[in-house]
């Protein structure tokens, strides 16, 4: 499941929500990403997450299908923020479920090292000197790209 | 053929969304981005580089050479930075 929101989500009753019922569930693996007090640019004050409405769905639900097709997952959560949001505040959330703590641990970590790189988002600090947006870090280009398979067009 | 920009391409440019009918002879992202950016000095600086600039027609990433038409959504964006 998929959702794009302006407000916060608690993440005890999302990860509760996962899977419920389904007895073949043996472990659930999740990532909830923050937003930091400083970033390679300097210090932060807050940060608007922009995203571009329709697309940002399609690619987000592609990213799950290809996680589905990965592992044996039964179940996928992905929820992502848009909007203003300051130091300490969710961002997102990955949430994975499946038989077996390994498939669950490596999808989530696929989902999030994705949508990073191919989930349109893009993020805009503000510091001390003023707004800036964030640069994409060859970083998370590599963590992308480890995943076998990568088809990602330049 | 409606154009999209986003974050730093769209604060660039200095608008969110237009509707442009290039010529016929602009058949491709790549000339359409040529075309775009005669249109003001904020589309040639913003179009200018094209290692910092992704393209999607219809909600699609794509590359230069995919083709773009009369009734077809054309967006332009900086590499992502979600999560």
């Amino acid at each position: 499941m998929i959702r794009l929101q302006r407000e916060d989500f608690d993440p005890g009753v999302e990860l509760a929500r996962l899977g419920e019922g389904d007895p073949t569930i043996g472990g659930v693996c999740a990532f909830v990403g923050l937003v930091r007090d400083r970033s390679p640019a300097g210090p932060v004050t807050a940060m608007t997450l922009e995203h571009y409405p329709g697309m940002t769905e399609k690619a987000l639900a592609r990213i799950e299908a290809e996680a589905r097709a990965r592992w044996p997952l039964e179940d996928v959560l992905i929820v992502h923020r848009h909007g203003r949001l300051t130091p300490g505040e969710r961002i997102v959330l990955v949430a994975t479920a499946s038989a077996h703590r390994q498939a669950a641990f490596d999808a989530c970590q696929f989902l999030i090292d994705w949508l990073k790189t191919r989930a349109p988002f893009w993020k805009r600090e503000e510091g001390p000197d003023g707004p800036r947006w964030v640069e994409a870090r060859a970083e998370d280009d590599d963590a992308a790209a480890r995943w076998r398979g990568d088809d990602r067009k330049e | 053929m409606k154009v999209l920009y986003f974050a730093w391409v769209r604060e660039r440019i200095g608008v969110d969304c237009e509707e442009v009918s290039p010529p016929a002879a602009v058949g491709d992202v790549g000339s359409l981005v040529a075309w775009l950016k005669s249109r003001s000095e904020g589309h040639a600086e913003a179009l200018g580089d094209p290692g910092r600039v992704r393209v999607a027609v219809n909600q699609e990433a794509v590359g230069p050479e995919h083709p773009v038409g009369p009734g077809d959504e054309v967006a332009f964006f900086p590499p992502m930075t979600g999560g």
